[in-house]
């Protein structure tokens, strides 16, 4: 949802943020739908400013969040308090999973398909009676024992299982009920330390608030993914909407405050390495992915909007490899790399560490501050060839070598690192053109308006230039494993004397065109599979839609008069669209719920849908459109005209997950992988499928370890940015936020002999640093089983360059993984704390 | 530049008593919010963005929420970062981070120069931005190359490097990130690319 809709909401839970500190520009959306009369609520470990301007704050111990949610859920569930008519037809709530199923309520905490050598699930026993849903996920392919293709066949041959009287036993209803019948107002109270009567006005506010006249938003940070269970937690949020009739209507959805200027962009236009632009699924060598045509059958779902892969995957390779892409080289599928496995960010750490990796490009990221157990990444930097920082000002991570940890306390001699480092100057927004999407999908466009200093580059020029010397170092090569280069398009125009690419002509390439003409196409539909069109990234088409006019650039906000969405300024992705799933904005027969809540409706006379947003579905179906099952239908005409969810394959919202998550089908609480406390809820202690490092330089601690007996969560401030050097760097925040500290409770600092300011040392396994302790009343012990449980907060921005400085967090943390994205688990680990400094040459 | 003020003494105080003061106006029905609120100093007040020989759009460098900025420059240098008013996200309102964008782009810490350490080093050298690209592209070949793998003992192609990592994107602009997937995964073959989105 578009940030400022939050403006329109009657209720608001922020949950797994601290919004007003670290989002305050969007918050006022937030404060404006307070004075307008909506009930705003906070859930958080710490009373934060957040929780100051709240209706309502719930304390909730850090990691218990499904716990709290699977409450609501349960609430909704037995009350019948439920929005009927939107989550009967736009959800699968009626739909039969197959017999075989069984849920962590009748197997104490795991679900059925498990497999304890292997530690993961095989996913069979989740899908629907008869029928194998691809995950509507980048990676639709989903290990089965019989052929994927095969089984998703089906899908195309009818509808899915369903019972509207929602009485089979088997309905994700009625499994639902199920699951969820144990997350009582008592159990939460007990699990989260919220007290049940705080819970139960929440749970009031938020079903009070919904239905055809009213809608809430829910919104959230890294809260939630910062967990080995962050992916359900957010899920658990989704049901809670989905239910309630919160999806694609003014006022309400999930918000995801992300956290960088362009992290949406670079997710969508991924630097990661599992996904190819625009959501496609990069190649992985132990999937059925050997030629193009099986990448093809396997990612292409059958029906649904994901019934056009192979266009937005062809478009790519003609982008990238230009007229050495052909049909009968499979448009130079085997050029791109395949995956073997997990490369993101945490096993990177272990990558460099054992020598795998042995020249690194650092492109604004700062990993000695920002990345898990830091002590193992400046072991990592130290272990390298080479190492290319580009940055504005000195980093940490370019620093190491001279400033780290082991060079202080003796481990190792700064001539004794071999790491040859380059530390270049980057040029910084208003020195360089492009666009950055932010966290509701906004592409906009920022000017270059001066140069930056000296011999400071954008990334772009550092890239096109790199390009250009590695094309004429391997010009002469007849290798087969460098024709990929050679044959990479890339003749991008220069600006000026400093060769500074054009940024244009990348974002017109990102938008696709013609090829050979080179005429923009004016949208993803426009997008051919016979190579007839290039495109960069399918999901941007359209914001650059002819020759001179590039959308993100545009600046026409709606006047106070206006619908309020705004479609003039700047370009939503895709196609210009404000709201995703705005098609149940309207009932099943396409009329608004309310007239309060209008935003789209089908306009019988004209035979399309109208409203103040673009739609999010095929323009010109009709509401009563029922698919032909007779004939086989595939993509768009397996979903019927009342099915928003068009990426989904079925067309409705997925209460039950049968595909694409490797934890479960549905959220359930377990505790953080390191907890103060047993599962009180199943036998299952953890996430059995988290992803854990093992390795003598990542040790964790056991659940309930007596060394370790603390809670301990990081979070940030409303002065510094992630990794710092943009903040520690300025005088003013720096001024403002000087130094670092730990967040500790009156009662711990108590029991520990602790004064406000004095020195403390934490520790982990990981590792020990010392800082300065902040006594405050903003975070409280919980009371668990006649025992307390004190919780500790840390900012994590600090480090050892810039104005501001202090001991780095994540020297504490650990390589801890949620098993769907491999995020870490930095909100809920456990330490030691004492009062002291470290000694010197720390 | 604002001229250098002069001591007043009581004698020019007093006179510029009923010019200055601001009640006498309001009672001859003067707004106490503009027009009786000015004096002569505020008068010789001028907005340093009136300095400016060239404006531009641009959007903050912090958070995701993305915040429209106006940059204003004089000379080739930056004078002045403010909201910009027409934005329907931010209003012309930024926050303490947004805020500090104008100290963020004149920081005194910002390097200017190549800074190199060779292997075992203990100090930086300043070197050529030219010299550092020719070798940069030297070592990228040169690891590639010793490091290429064709396909598994099993036969299967997979056409990549893992010597070679990439991380960072979060910060810019979706043009950069495209030309790093672009370059570093379509050509070089490189599997380790990742940014700020796991952080």
């Amino acid at each position: 949802m578009p940030q400022w809709d939050l403006a329109n909401s009657d209720v608001i839970l922020v949950m797994g943020s601290n919004m007003a500190e670290n989002h305050p520009i969007a918050f006022r959306f937030v404060m404006q739908a307070k004075e307008r009369g909506a009930t705003v609520i906070h859930a958080d470990p710490r009373f934060t400013r957040t929780s100051a301007l709240c209706d309502i704050y719930a304390p909730v111990r850090a990691g218990s969040d499904i716990a709290f949610l699977g409450g609501i859920i349960r609430y909704i569930l037995e009350k019948d308090l439920w929005f009927k008519e939107y989550a009967l037809h736009y959800t699968n709530i009626a739909t039969i999973i197959d017999e075989r199923y069984q849920g962590p309520d009748e197997l104490d905490g795991l679900f059925s398909g498990w497999d304890e050598e292997g530690k993961r699930y095989t996913y069979e026993s989740w899908q629907y009676e008869g029928m194998t849903v691809p995950s509507s996920l980048a990676e639709h392919y989903i290990d089965t024992t019989e052929s994927f293709n095969d089984e998703t066949k089906r899908l195309s041959e009818g509808p899915p299982p369903q019972d509207m009287t929602l009485q089979h036993p088997n309905c994700v209803y009625q499994i639902m009920r199920r699951h969820y019948a144990g997350y009582t107002p008592e159990m939460v109270e007990k699990v989260t330390g919220c007290p049940a009567e705080t819970f139960l006005k929440i749970c009031e506010a938020l079903t009070k608030n919904s239905g055809p006249d009213r809608t809430g938003a829910i919104c959230y940070a890294v809260g939630w993914t910062h967990h080995s269970t962050g992916v359900q937690m957010i899920r658990a949020a989704a049901i809670i909407q989905a239910l309630l009739g919160n999806v694609g209507r003014p006022g309400g959805g999930i918000l995801a405050l992300r956290g960088h200027t362009s992290i949406q962009g670079s997710t969508d236009i991924p630097t990661l390495y599992d996904m190819l632009p625009g959501y496609l699924p990069q190649p992985h060598a132990f999937k059925p992915h050997e030629t193009f045509k099986d990448f093809l059958e396997m990612e292409q779902t059958p029906t649904g909007w994901w019934a056009n892969f192979p266009k937005y995957a062809v478009s790519l390779l003609r982008a990238w490899y230009g007229d050495a892409a052909t049909p009968e080289n499979d448009w130079g599928f085997d050029w791109l790399p395949k995956i073997i496995g997990d490369h993101s960010q945490l096993p990177m750490t272990v990558a460099m560490r054992d020598g795998v990796i042995r020249g690194l490009f650092l492109m604004g990221q700062n990993p000695v501050v920002g990345s898990s157990n830091s002590h193992m990444v400046q072991r990592g930097l130290a272990n390298l060839e080479w190492l290319v920082v580009r940055d504005f000002a000195e980093t940490e991570s370019a620093t190491f070598w001279y400033q780290g940890h082991q060079v202080r306390n003796g481990e190792v001699r700064p001539e004794d690192i071999k790491t040859e480092v380059f530390l270049m100057p980057a040029s910084l927004a208003g020195e360089k053109a492009g666009t950055f999407t932010n966290t509701h999908r906004l592409i906009q466009w920022h000017d270059r308006v001066v140069d930056g200093p000296g011999d400071s580059r954008s990334e772009l020029w550092f890239v096109h230039h790199l390009a250009k010397r590695l094309k004429a170092l391997y010009a002469e090569s007849d290798r087969p494993q460098d024709e990929p280069l050679k044959n990479l398009t890339w003749d991008y125009s220069e600006d000026d004397v400093m060769g500074e690419p054009s940024a244009d002509d990348v974002l017109k390439e990102i938008n696709g065109y013609t090829w050979p003409e080179r005429k923009q196409v004016g949208d993803y539909q426009d997008l051919k599979d016979d190579g007839s069109t290039a495109c960069g990234c399918w999901i941007y088409s359209g914001v650059y839609p002819a020759e001179a006019h590039n959308q993100s650039r545009s600046r026409c906000p709606d006047g106070p008069d206006g619908p309020g969405t705004h479609l003039g300024w700047a370009f939503a992705w895709p196609s210009n669209r404000r709201t995703l799933v705005n098609r149940a904005s309207a009932d099943p027969d396409g009329k608004p719920w309310s007239e309060r809540k209008k935003l789209m409706w089908w306009n019988a006379e004209k035979g399309h849908w109208d409203g103040h947003d673009k739609p999010d579905f095929p323009r010109t179906k009709s509401p009563d459109f029922k698919p032909d099952w007779d004939s086989q239908p595939q993509g768009m005409d397996a979903i019927g005209g009342a099915d928003p969810y068009i990426m989904i394959a079925d067309g409705k919202a997925s209460l039950f997950v049968p595909s694409g998550l490797k934890d479960g089908p549905l959220p359930t609480h377990y505790e953080p992988v390191e907890a103060p406390i047993r599962n009180p809820m199943y036998k299952v202690q953890g996430n059995p499928t988290a992803k854990r490092w093992e390795h003598w330089d990542n040790p964790l601690h056991d659940p309930g370890s007596p060394d370790y007996p603390y809670a301990l969560t990081t979070y940030r401030l409303t002065e510094h940015h992630s990794g710092g050097t943009p903040t520690r760097s300025v005088p003013t925040t720096a001024e403002l936020q000087p130094e670092g500290f730990a967040e500790i409770s009156y009662e711990l600092a108590e029991e520990l002999g602790i004064k406000n300011l004095d020195w403390v040392v934490l520790t982990t396994a990981r590792g020990e640093i010392e800082t300065r302790a902040l006594l405050t009343h903003r975070l409280r012990p919980f009371h668990y089983d006649g025992r307390i449980i004190h919780q500790i907060g840390l900012p994590w921005h600090f480090g050892w360059k810039g104005y501001a400085t202090g001991d780095i967090a994540n020297v504490l943390t650990a390589l801890i993984g949620d098993p769907n994205t491999s995020m870490h688990e930095n909100k809920a680990l456990t330490c030691n704390l004492r009062r002291g400094r470290l000694g010197k040459g720390h | 530049m604002r001229k250098p003020t002069r001591r007043r003494s009581l004698l020019d105080r007093i006179k510029s008593f009923g010019k200055e003061w601001s009640l006498p106006r309001q009672l001859q029905g003067q707004s106490h919010v503009d027009k009786a609120a000015e004096s002569s100093m505020s008068r010789s007040l001028r907005p340093r963005l009136e300095e400016a020989d060239s404006v531009g759009t641009s959007i903050c460098p912090y958070c995701a929420v993305g915040c429209s900025q106006l940059v204003y420059a004089k000379d080739g240098k930056v004078i002045h970062v403010e909201g910009d008013p027409r934005s329907p996200i931010n209003q012309g309102t930024l926050c303490p981070k947004g805020a500090a964008t104008f100290g963020l782009l004149t920081s005194p810490r910002r390097i200017d120069k190549v800074l190199y350490r060779r292997p075992g080093g203990t100090e930086w050298e300043v070197k050529p931005l030219d010299w550092a690209m020719d070798r940069i592209a030297f070592l990228t070949k040169r690891t590639r190359d010793e490091s290429f793998v064709r396909r598994l003992p099993d036969g299967t192609l997979v056409n990549h490097t893992l010597a070679l990592a990439s991380l960072g994107g979060a910060t810019l602009d979706n043009e950069e990130n495209y030309a790093i997937k672009k370059l570093f995964s379509g050509g070089l073959g490189m599997v380790w690319i990742e940014n700020q989105a796991r952080v």
